[in-house]
């Protein structure tokens, strides 16, 4: 039986409103407390607005030891696992895009299958390998794991995008004088450019706060993520709720800024 | 094109094709869809490369070439004019990779959009154009090359029908005004007709005829070609010779001429060469379709449908009996097994 469609859209409305509350609700305190003064992170119970604005805590927390070079590594650690997953994944996601080879199809699945093994479970392993090579404790071997993280999501979202440019326009570029590379870079890397700056953003993010890799392989050269995460147990709440915000606050914007790439990326094909 | 053959997988999509196309002639690739014209043209481009048999072009033998080293220019169907760059940009493409002068580029740019009434649109992007518009920018593109060949594919399709009129006409007094040699695939035989100088007609991987607009119209060398080039269509009856008269189902026709052929053979005759009259084969009428100039009449003779072109005031109504007399010069043979025309 079909139910009405006032009350169906009332039910969808609900739940919708239910999912957005669950995520938002939490940002908010960590938002508003990040923003108040350490007291008022203390009292309880919580005042729902913003009663007392001050910057002392978001002072108390960049202010702490380690916090601005992790957050500098974080940055580091996160470009450089954006230039190493598009720089792999690109390609394949354009090879995914416009050739029709042998596996193809099963290439793809390996792509997503990558993403079954469980970081916790493969980092121990990574950890040991790089004491061998040199690469613990380096902002470099971070770089690798993340890249290997984000690279099934890179090389999918590229392959989307390239599919959307239409093969006829490097054609006719190579018609015009063009060979197949400067048909790509002159015709199909301008029109893919929004799409790749949305998966290198997301490959930022998806680096930015990744916390077991990060806190496994280093030991002085931590990112963000991982010096919170070690540091949970002993720091105040107040240093919690900054970092929290600091963690959170580029995914949030990355997610206002991208909402409409994303939702043709993933609801286009 | 000397044995140009070209297979996707097991595919064929090209068998053996042969191809002469005289300097500045308009020949146009016709064919249903499926036909290997497009992968004919792709070929001829460069964007294919063929299993066997080779390409010449002006007596260079470019087989082998790249794209860009073949001195082509081409129309896609969807137009691929790029969106990124404005009209002036998109024209001027080929000429800045070939790194022509930047003067020569501005006057040649212009010359190819004054010759396509473009210059007011020339700082517009490709969003902002229609169709037609779109379709002028890719074929100026083309056009400003100064290419050996010009390859056009189904440049007319994405327009509608009264845009395509006009877009058609244009093409052609484009072609007489640049006397540029030009290959053209279409699917349309109202386009092949009224467009090209010569007419390959392909089927099935080969170019099954070659010749003159009209030669092919009134000559089909197949029955496939008969049945693909009018509208509508020649009308075809399946019989054999007895004595001097071709024999089907429920007909009899009494032949002047009687063609030089035993056993199954087939009827070819078109719309505009039956006449309903007085005296000539029985008919039932099934269908009237008036077309404002003329009106198509189908009927049933013996136990087959043939349609026929009447004055649109011949006032006959579905199920009256009539005759049909048949313009016998007119009347085409082929061998009903192999389907090919008997001379």
């Amino acid at each position: 039986m079909r139910l009405p469609y006032a009350v169906d859209r009332a039910l969808v409305y609900a739940v919708a409103l239910l999912l957005a509350a669950w995520v938002l609700v939490p940002l908010y305190f960590i938002g508003l407390a990040a923003f108040s003064t350490p007291d008022a992170a203390y009292s309880y119970p919580k005042a729902l607005l913003p009663v007392a604005p001050s910057a002392e805590t978001m002072r108390f927390f960049l202010d702490s030891r380690g916090v601005v070079s992790s957050i500098v590594n974080s940055f580091a650690v996160a470009l450089l696992t954006i230039v190493i997953a598009l720089l792999l994944g690109a390609p394949a996601g354009y090879a995914l895009a416009r050739f029709a080879f042998r596996g193809r199809d099963a290439f793809a699945v390996l792509v997503l299958t990558t993403k079954m093994f469980p970081i916790a479970i493969l980092s121990i392993p990574l950890a040991v390998t790089f004491l061998q090579l040199g690469l613990y404790d380096s902002i470099v071997g971070v770089a690798l794991v993340h890249s290997a993280m984000a690279l099934p999501f890179v090389i999918l979202v590229t392959s989307g995008v390239f599919v959307a440019v239409s093969h006829e326009l490097e054609e006719a570029a190579q018609t015009l004088g063009c060979s197949r590379w400067t048909a790509f870079l002159r015709v199909a890397l301008p029109l893919a450019l929004p799409g790749l700056a949305a998966a290198a953003i997301f490959t930022f993010v998806i680096s930015w706060n990744e916390a077991f890799a990060s806190t496994i392989l280093t030991l002085r050269s931590r990112t963000l993520p991982a010096l919170v995460l070690t540091a949970l147990d002993q720091s105040p709440i107040t240093f919690k709720f900054a970092g929290g915000f600091v963690m959170a606050a580029p995914a949030i914007a990355f997610i206002f800024l991208m909402r409409r790439y994303l939702l043709n990326l993933w609801g286009g094909r | 094109m000397r044995g140009v053959s070209r297979s996707f997988g097991r595919t064929p999509a090209l068998r053996t094709v042969d191809l002469d196309v005289h300097d500045g002639e308009f020949m146009v690739l016709l064919g249903p869809s499926g036909c290997g014209k497009t992968t004919l043209l792709r070929t001829i481009a460069g964007l294919e490369r063929p299993d066997a048999g080779a390409i010449a072009i002006g007596g260079r033998d470019v087989t082998s070439l790249a794209p860009r080293d073949r001195n082509i220019a081409m129309v896609f169907q969807s137009y691929a004019v790029f969106p990124h760059m404005t009209v002036r940009a998109n024209i001027g493409f080929g000429l800045r990779m070939r790194r022509t002068p930047k003067a020569e580029q501005a006057r040649r740019v212009a010359d190819a959009a004054a010759l396509l009434g473009l210059e007011a649109l020339l700082e517009r992007f490709p969003g902002q154009l229609s169709g037609g518009q779109r379709q002028r920018v890719a074929v100026a593109r083309a056009i400003v090359m100064d290419a050996d060949v010009m390859l056009m594919d189904e440049p007319l399709s994405n327009l509608d029908a009264l845009l395509r009129l006009q877009a058609r006409a244009d093409l052609k007094r484009l072609h007489g005004e640049v006397k540029r040699t030009t290959i053209y695939v279409t699917h349309d035989q109202v386009e092949a007709m009224s467009m090209g100088d010569r007419i390959a007609v392909m089927g099935d991987g080969v170019i099954v005829q070659c010749d003159l607009p009209m030669a092919v119209y009134d000559h089909p060398a197949t029955q496939f070609v008969g049945g693909f080039i009018g509208s509508p269509p020649m009308n075809f009856v399946r019989g054999a010779m007895s004595d001097s008269a071709f024999v089907a189902e429920g007909v009899r026709l009494r032949l002047e001429r009687p063609p030089r052929a035993g056993g199954e053979i087939v009827m070819g005759v078109r719309a505009e060469h039956l006449r309903i009259g007085a005296e000539g084969l029985p008919a039932d009428v099934l269908v009237v379709e008036p077309l404002g100039s003329h009106a198509l009449v189908t009927v049933r003779v013996g136990g087959v449908p043939v349609k026929i072109e009447a004055p649109v005031d011949i006032g006959l109504r579905p199920d009256e009996r009539i005759h049909v007399a048949v313009d016998q010069a007119r009347i085409r043979w082929m061998d009903a097994a192999t389907g090919t025309a008997i001379r």
